[in-house]
């Protein structure tokens, strides 16, 4: 009996250290890919990159050369015409969530969140529905436009500079709110002169962590902005965009668009990573400057 | 303040309000909007086809005959396997990174994982083309088919050649692992010090207080959680036509290659027009309805689950 209890207590313990050891495993196994893209795209990708990768568009498949001047100043354009969909209607919204407090804004809250997660490919479905195809029945023979694209990038950018904005407003002190508001300011005064300019850097913070949210959408832009192997900075014309040039070379049977790629994909995550590590430590030291004032 | 004056800031905050509330109810106004304007994208569509559309598995543009069932089942066969994978992962790196770890552990390691959630699914895609798939191949799917045993299983059935459900299945369970983990993790550590401590004064060792106690006291969040997942391998787009192989049947041997509702669209609808067009753009709908019933009760589980620890009060079962 006593022999018995005691193994079975050692199995017990066993079974403790074996367990906790496979969790810290699993937490490692969960970063492995994210070191394995990185360290594929640095090792094998840096060769890749040169002037002519930002200086020289496209080049018929299966010649050699070509860059992604295109991509690069197509996915800039695309990204200022989301920003001006998605910031102003993400910010005012993050305000909206932080003045009232009613059932509607509750739910409003929490559609929010079920927008950010639907797939990006059905809300570029949505731009292409009211945009793409009432252009095309319009005047046959257009039909994509980076203004397309623009609207389903810009829907997708709302959620996240939404609920970033709210955040960072609630830790304005009420105090200073309601000092404003005690010397007779409007309410709109109190947000626009004292809430909003206290939160700055977090609200921009928002803005880039949205962008880098967006910036490598590829699903809904192929119906959208669709690509373009002739330069374009023209809103009602396809337009070229990064994500889009990582897709096709990466699908395509030749070596060197499978460097461009390559290249294309350091460019991207690049931006992206850039966007989110600055957007992160700016908003760490912002809150705690924040929550001390 | 003068009569005038304090009309013309009334009408200020007037504006102000009304501003604040068209921003807010474009949300609602948005995802409104994209169900009616699929509905309607899909009409014709739906009254030629109505309902066996979704039970037919015949896919032929040239013929136009649309069925969606090879997609849908090849959506959810690439998501739940990817759930297979992706579930014990994240839930043994969320107890990692909640119940274990050191904050100079925990942290930067935490970091890493949302970062994955940063990466664009169509560089996964050309990773998944260039590294993971060849990999898959040689060291996973190779060994398998020539094994006398497993190659006799009907999910191992057909030859291997990387463009398949198994390669699909693994990258999407890597590109869900971030949002499972990250959801998990803040549910662990929402649960109160004293459920862990009365476990532990029963004499339970930390294994069996996180199965026994911490797991099972917010088990609607991580179903919860992992619903959340569910809902983005669901909609998960580049990476999954990148390597999943595009053919419209489904067959149920991760060997084979296959279709997702989101792959056909992204592959098809920029050539496509009319009744084509159509179906496209109602399987988009019917992708559409399912992200938002999966995500709604996901979003739901998590919430309340978060509401009933911090208010402390928790409802009897």
């Amino acid at each position: 009996m006593q022999a018995s209890s005691r193994r079975h207590y050692r199995f017990r313990k066993a079974t403790n250290v074996f367990m906790l050891s496979l969790s810290g495993l699993a937490a490692v196994i969960a970063t492995i890919a994210l070191f394995s893209v990185l360290a594929y795209l640095v090792v094998k990708g840096a060769g890749s990159l040169n002037l002519a990768v930002f200086t020289e568009g496209p080049v018929p498949q299966g010649s050699p050369g070509g860059g992604l001047r295109n991509g690069i100043v197509g996915t800039l354009i695309l990204l200022g015409l989301a920003s001006s969909i998605g910031v102003p209607l993400g910010i005012l919204g993050g305000v909206y969530q932080l003045e009232n407090d009613s059932k509607l804004a509750h739910t409003i809250k929490f559609f929010t969140d079920v927008l950010n997660s639907i797939p990006s490919i059905v809300i570029g479905l949505f731009a292409y529905v009211i945009v793409v195809l009432p252009t095309a029945r319009m005047n046959p023979g257009h039909a994509f436009s980076a203004f397309a694209g623009g609207i389903a990038l810009g829907i997708l950018m709302i959620p996240t500079v939404m609920r970033t904005s709210e955040e960072i407003l609630r830790l304005v002190p009420i105090a200073l709110r309601d000092a404003s508001l005690a010397l007779g300011a409007t309410r709109w005064r109190t947000m626009w002169s004292v809430t909003l300019p206290a939160a700055r850097e977090g609200i921009i913070t928002g803005v880039m962590l949205g962008m880098a949210r967006i910036a490598g959408e590829t699903a809904p832009l192929l119906f959208t902005a669709f690509g373009n192997l002739n330069f374009s900075a023209l809103l009602d014309q396809p337009i070229d965009a990064l994500p889009l040039n990582i897709y096709n070379y990466a699908t395509s049977p030749y070596d060197n668009l499978h460097h461009l790629a390559l290249a294309g994909a350091i460019i991207l995550i690049s931006i992206i990573l850039i966007l989110s590590l600055v957007a992160r430590f700016v908003l760490r030291s912002k809150l705690r400057h924040i929550a001390s004032s | 303040m003068d009569e005038k004056r304090a009309k013309r800031s009334q009408l200020g905050d007037r504006i102000y309000r009304a501003l604040l509330f068209v921003a807010g109810i474009s949300v609602l106004v948005i995802i409104i909007g994209l169900g009616i304007e699929l509905a309607v994208g899909s009409r014709e569509s739906i009254s030629k086809f109505g309902f066996s559309f979704l039970t037919t598995d015949t896919w032929n543009p040239g013929a136009l005959i649309f069925g969606a069932l090879p997609f849908i089942e090849g959506t959810l066969y690439s998501s739940l396997w990817a759930l297979v994978i992706a579930v014990p992962i994240s839930l043994l790196a969320a107890i990692f990174l909640a119940e274990l770890a050191p904050d100079w552990i925990g942290r930067p390691l935490s970091f890493l994982i949302e970062l994955l959630a940063a990466i664009p699914s169509v560089v996964y895609g050309l990773w998944g083309l260039f590294v993971l798939q060849p990999w898959l191949v040689k060291y996973v799917e190779a060994p398998i088919s020539h094994n006398r045993f497993f190659s006799k299983l009907p999910i191992f059935g057909d030859t291997p050649n990387g463009y398949d459900m198994f390669s699909a299945s693994v990258i999407l369970s890597i590109m869900v692992i971030p949002y499972i983990t990250a959801v998990s993790r803040d549910i662990m550590r929402a649960i109160p010090r004293s459920v862990r401590e009365g476990s532990y004064a029963l004499g339970a060792t930390q294994w069996e207080t996180i199965k026994g106690v911490v797991l099972p006291y917010a088990r609607a969040g991580f179903i919860g959680a992992i619903m959340l997942g569910f809902g983005r391998a669901l909609g998960e787009t580049m990476a999954v036509t990148m390597v999943i192989g595009n053919s419209p049947q489904f067959k149920a041997s991760l060997f084979s290659s296959g279709y997702t509702m989101a792959s056909v669209i992204a592959n098809e609808l920029a050539e496509a027009s009319g009744l084509y067009r159509s179906a496209l753009i109602e399987i988009g709908l019917v992708l559409f309805i399912v992200t938002m019933i999966v995500n709604m009760i996901a979003r739901t589980l998590v919430y309340y689950t978060a509401q009933d620890m911090h208010g402390g009060s928790r409802k009897k079962e």
